[in-house]
């Protein structure tokens, strides 16, 4: 089995890895946004609270689930080691640097977005995931049937002003890190094709860096003005 | 023309740099930058000082001897070109210009601009050729290749090994340099039959020699003299994932 360990541990292997693992989360964005967007239907939070009992009970999700977070952890770790690997590739920097004659800036700092990323993801974690598995969330009854009102958790958290802002911030630098990671993780895999390598672009600078991101950050934005009914 | 410059004086590998001031008053706009530095270091020798050393030699573009890390980009300002090819008109009357070498673990400086960039040869000597003699042009002729395999195997020939994809990445990654070699090998008749063992032992050599990985930024193809396209990094991805999946080797 030392291929396996060379393979993985090589520069080439590192990206695969981190490819693998972000294209894997790219594609639980898609699910993530489209589960959330019944946020916007307007019925108290009925279909959004059977959707997350549907999340937190399916065996199939629950099992996913893991190899989401796990996926998350490896994608951090990996970037980490990778960006010291990368450092210590140039010991002595230069004195003046002209970088954005040549490349993208998102493309130059996909570890601070990525690191902005993480907080990010462990406040919306703490907020929602926490209270779902861990905290006292209230009940609601539908049809006989109890839920737990994690919509109120969503209310109350999207009540606040910073919290929205906060959100928004982030889905910003999510738009960013997306902008280069969709597209550049095909790159890592050796997908690069005539036919293909322009849908990929667009698809990750406009879907994933802007679509994805804006529904999401549409979501805070649409609470608030409902808890304080502006709308 | 009047130019203020700030290079790199190092005198050994071992010794600590610093950038130091120059100023030039008399100019020619038509001057390369390497005779640009001929007439510094004349001066230079003239009062009785070191000149600074840097390397350079068919001062034609095509040697991939000259360096230099000009106001912040690999071989200066100018796209597709080299050194010896950028030339004081693309600069202002009474610019500072900030000269430095290029900076990455694997090309230590020797002194001054000049660094050591063998890493690239042993990147080449790892698996770099074909094994086994293929005969002459006429014997080349006799293999049909598609002209469309044949001009993108020429375009990553192109690579003079220059080392300005190192210098302009920001981890300082050799991948467009090694997937320029991968590319012009694999995708001929001649040099298909080790493509893999190829991959492998280019890029086990590329990682041991500390050059970092690929972010994919794309600034090495901005840089590049020859404008080798990004193409060939993805290839040489597929090459390495292909042979390390594929090959008989498991010891790694």
């Amino acid at each position: 089995m030392a291929w396996v360990t060379q393979t993985l541990s090589s520069s080439l292997g590192r990206k695969v890895i981190m490819s693998l693992t972000g294209l894997f989360l790219s594609s639980f964005l898609i699910i993530h946004m489209a589960g959330n967007l019944q946020l916007f239907k307007g019925d108290g939070g009925r279909s959004f609270n059977e959707y997350t009992y549907f999340m937190t009970h399916n065996p199939l999700i629950m099992t996913v689930s893991y190899l989401l977070y796990s996926s998350i952890l490896v994608h951090a770790l990996m970037a980490f080691i990778l960006t010291r690997y990368n450092q210590s590739s140039r010991p002595v920097k230069y004195a003046y640097s002209k970088p954005e004659a040549n490349s993208d800036w998102s493309s130059r700092n996909m570890g601070i977005l990525g690191t902005v990323l993480l907080l990010f993801i462990l406040i919306h974690m703490r907020t929602f995931w926490y209270e779902m598995h861990f905290g006292s969330v209230p009940m609601a009854e539908y049809d006989g049937k109890e839920y737990k009102d994690l919509y109120s958790v969503v209310q109350a958290a999207f009540g606040e002003l910073w919290y929205v802002v906060l959100y928004v911030v982030c889905m910003v630098a999510l738009g960013y890190h997306m902008a280069h990671g969709f597209q550049s993780g095909f790159q890592t895999l050796g997908i690069r094709h005539r036919k293909y390598t322009p849908i990929i672009e667009s698809l990750g600078k406009y879907f994933f860096a802007i679509i994805v991101p804006a529904a999401f950050a549409s979501m805070p934005i649409y609470v608030y003005l409902q808890v304080h009914h502006f709308i | 023309m009047k130019i203020n410059l700030k290079v790199w004086r190092q005198k050994s590998s071992n010794a600590t740099g610093k950038l130091v001031e120059y100023q030039l008053d008399n100019v020619s706009e038509d001057m390369s930058f390497l005779e640009m530095f001929d007439v510094l270091n004349d001066s230079l020798t003239r009062k009785g000082e070191d000149p600074v050393t840097f390397d350079h030699d068919c001062r034609e573009g095509i040697c991939g001897m000259c360096s230099m890390y000009i106001n912040g980009r690999a071989h200066g300002p100018q796209t597709g070109a080299t050194t010896c090819q950028l030339h004081m008109r693309s600069f202002n009357d009474g610019d500072t210009i900030v000269v430095e070498p290029w900076r990455a673990r694997a090309f230590p400086v020797i002194k001054d601009l000049m660094v050591d960039r063998t890493a690239f040869d042993r990147v080449i000597q790892s698996g770099g050729y074909v094994s086994v003699n293929t005969g002459s042009a006429p014997d080349a002729n006799e293999i049909l290749i598609p002209r469309s395999i044949a001009d993108e195997a020429m375009d990553a020939a192109a690579c003079i090994g220059c080392g300005a994809c190192v210098a302009a990445c920001k981890n300082a990654s050799a991948m467009l340099f090694v997937s320029a070699k991968i590319s012009q090998l694999a995708i001929l008749p001649q040099g298909k039959a080790e493509h893999k063992e190829r991959a492998e032992r280019m890029v086990a050599q590329m990682d041991s020699e500390g050059f970092g990985a690929c972010s994919f930024t794309g600034a090495c193809s901005v840089e590049c003299p020859k404008s080798i396209s990004l193409d060939h990094i993805a290839r040489l991805n597929r090459e390495y994932l292909g042979a390390q999946l594929t090959t008989e080797n498991v010891q790694g």
